[in-house]
């Protein structure tokens, strides 16, 4: 568990990045920071880690205060995949997934042989291993900086934007990656993106934020969408408009959902398969 | 062209002596510019100080160095040890500026990915940053190399032995032939260096050749084929993966 007690973050006496934040993250389950840029969201995840330290108020990692802890030794025992993927352009892939546990002192051997079983994890074929990092794609760049994020096996996953630089498919596709390898692995994973749609797609809990890191809103998807705080929430979660404002019209007999620029959005079916597979999300 | 046939053996042995003049200072220039560079790239407050007066070494003359040296070091006036150690710091005068800047050119995104999975500032330095500026290095290297080459020539003048020897020689008993083949074994032996750094550079950074393969990289293996430098050489057609 990670728990935020007041923390506030300013850069300079003016400019507050983020103010009287509390918030505490659950274990096993994704948490997803969302918020526009200038939101602070960033700055609370690294906080996490202590590439920031705040102002005031302190972070907790199952009742251990960060700030007791030295900055190398804790980030080396975290999880942390940026955008870009942040991989180090000298270094082979598998060099890349291995370069934690080399940190740490992993015998040479050992640390290959499980950056090799690291790529089988997120889907990456074993032939690239021995290749740099801009010889992959992007997408596959973006698995390696996963692999190497698990490579420590942390208990904590820290992720800034790190689908935000790949095209909508390979994006779509790394999402549902990731929601596969939290049923497998079921760490604590912290998620930082400006888009409210993957919010919604993988965080167990969303934190919506406003500028200067305050929160607008805490809860599930569900709840969200069904209550939203303020007109702030409903018009950034876009309740009110566009794809998610549906409503119902029968079409001789047949229940057509719609969304508010008159665009067909589906069909209304009740049958048992559908309610299965809400039951198995719900679940999840 | 008779006395350059004749004088095989002098040309070969002032080669050797250049040699031995020009290679320490280039290593030792190297090995003095990546603290001085590492530190002037770490504080603004140092940047400013360590770059201008490191640029100010090379406006110093040669040969009022060459009197001054051995006074402040307490060498003989006609110590190789004198030209060593000019030629060093002209050398750390060119390269200080290069490290500095090859590590502000290293991308903020590696540094910051790289503290944030847990390198020390240490070992973020000798694994990340300096290797990653590596190119920008080798490039200032190749600088330094061919300017001391041609530098350590003037020792003939305060007696130290070099391929400028060829030409004080020459100019002195009038042999044309001397001369001219002062000037083509300096040349060669700058050219020599110089290819020798460069192959080192794709020894030490193999990952420099491979990314600008990108797009003809074939799915099977091939690692020993050398990549073409020119991309406008490397064919076109797409590979479809």
């Amino acid at each position: 568990m990670i728990e935020f007690r007041s923390v506030t973050k300013r850069f300079t006496t003016d400019v507050v990045a983020v103010d009287d934040f509390s918030l505490v993250l659950p274990s096993r389950k994704i948490t997803v920071l969302v918020g526009s840029s200038g939101s602070g969201k960033t700055t609370l995840l690294r906080m996490i880690n202590r590439m920031v330290d705040p102002t005031s108020g302190s972070i907790e990692i199952d009742g251990v205060d960060v700030a007791s802890l030295e900055p190398v030794k804790l980030r080396r025992s975290i999880g942390y995949v940026m955008q870009n993927s942040g991989l180090l352009p000298h270094r082979k892939v598998v060099d890349n997934v291995a370069t934690v546990p080399l940190l740490r002192g992993v015998p040479r051997k050992q640390a290959r042989r499980e950056a090799l079983e690291l790529l089988d994890t997120v889907g990456l074929s074993r032939t690239l291993a021995d290749r740099y990092p801009s010889q992959l794609s992007g997408g596959q760049q973006q698995r390696v900086g996963v692999a190497r994020g698990l490579a420590v096996n942390p208990n904590i996953l820290l992720m800034d934007e790190p689908f935000g630089a790949v095209d909508p498919i390979v994006r779509a596709e790394l999402q549902q990656e990731l929601l596969r390898l939290q049923q497998e692995l079921d760490k604590t994973v912290v998620f930082v993106t400006h888009d409210i749609d993957e919010a919604f797609l993988l965080g167990d809990q969303v934190v919506i934020l406003r500028t200067g890191g305050l929160v607008a809103q805490i809860g599930s998807p569900t709840e969200i969408l069904a209550r939203p705080a303020d007109e702030f929430v409903a018009s950034f979660v876009g309740a009110d408009r566009g794809k998610r404002a549906l409503h119902l019209e029968n079409h001789g007999g047949g229940e057509l959902v719609v969304d508010s620029e008159g665009r067909l959005a589906g069909v209304l079916t009740r049958d048992t398969e559908s309610g299965a597979a809400a039951q198995g999300r719900a679940g999840r | 062209m008779s006395w350059i046939w004749s004088n095989g053996d002098l040309i070969w042995d002032r080669t050797l002596d250049h040699l031995v003049l020009s290679v320490p200072p280039i290593i030792l220039s190297f090995l003095l510019a990546v603290p001085l560079g590492a530190l002037a790239n770490r504080y603004r407050a140092s940047r400013g100080a360590i770059l201008s007066s490191v640029g100010l070494l090379y406006a110093i003359p040669s040969l009022p160095l060459f009197i001054v040296l051995p006074v402040i070091v307490g060498t003989s006036a006609r110590s190789p040890l004198n030209l060593i150690i000019a030629l060093t710091l002209y050398g750390v005068a060119l390269m200080v500026r290069v490290v500095a800047d090859g590590l502000a050119s290293v991308d903020p995104d590696v540094r910051q990915s790289a503290a944030g999975v847990g390198f020390s500032s240490w070992s973020e330095f000798w694994q990340v940053e300096l290797p990653l500026a590596g190119p920008v290095l080798l490039a200032g290297l190749r600088v330094v190399a061919v300017s001391t080459v041609s530098l350590a020539t003037v020792g003939a003048v305060i007696g130290v032995q070099s391929l400028g020897s060829l030409f004080t020689d020459g100019f002195q008993r009038g042999i044309q032939a001397e001369i001219i083949a002062g000037i083509v074994a300096t040349v060669v032996l700058a050219l020599v260096l110089d290819g020798a750094l460069v192959l080192l550079g794709r020894l030490l950074m193999p990952w420099t050749r491979k990314s600008s393969s990108r797009v003809m990289l074939p799915l099977t293996p091939t690692p020993l084929t050398p990549t073409p430098l020119t991309p406008t050489t490397t064919p076109t057609t797409p590979v479809t993966r």
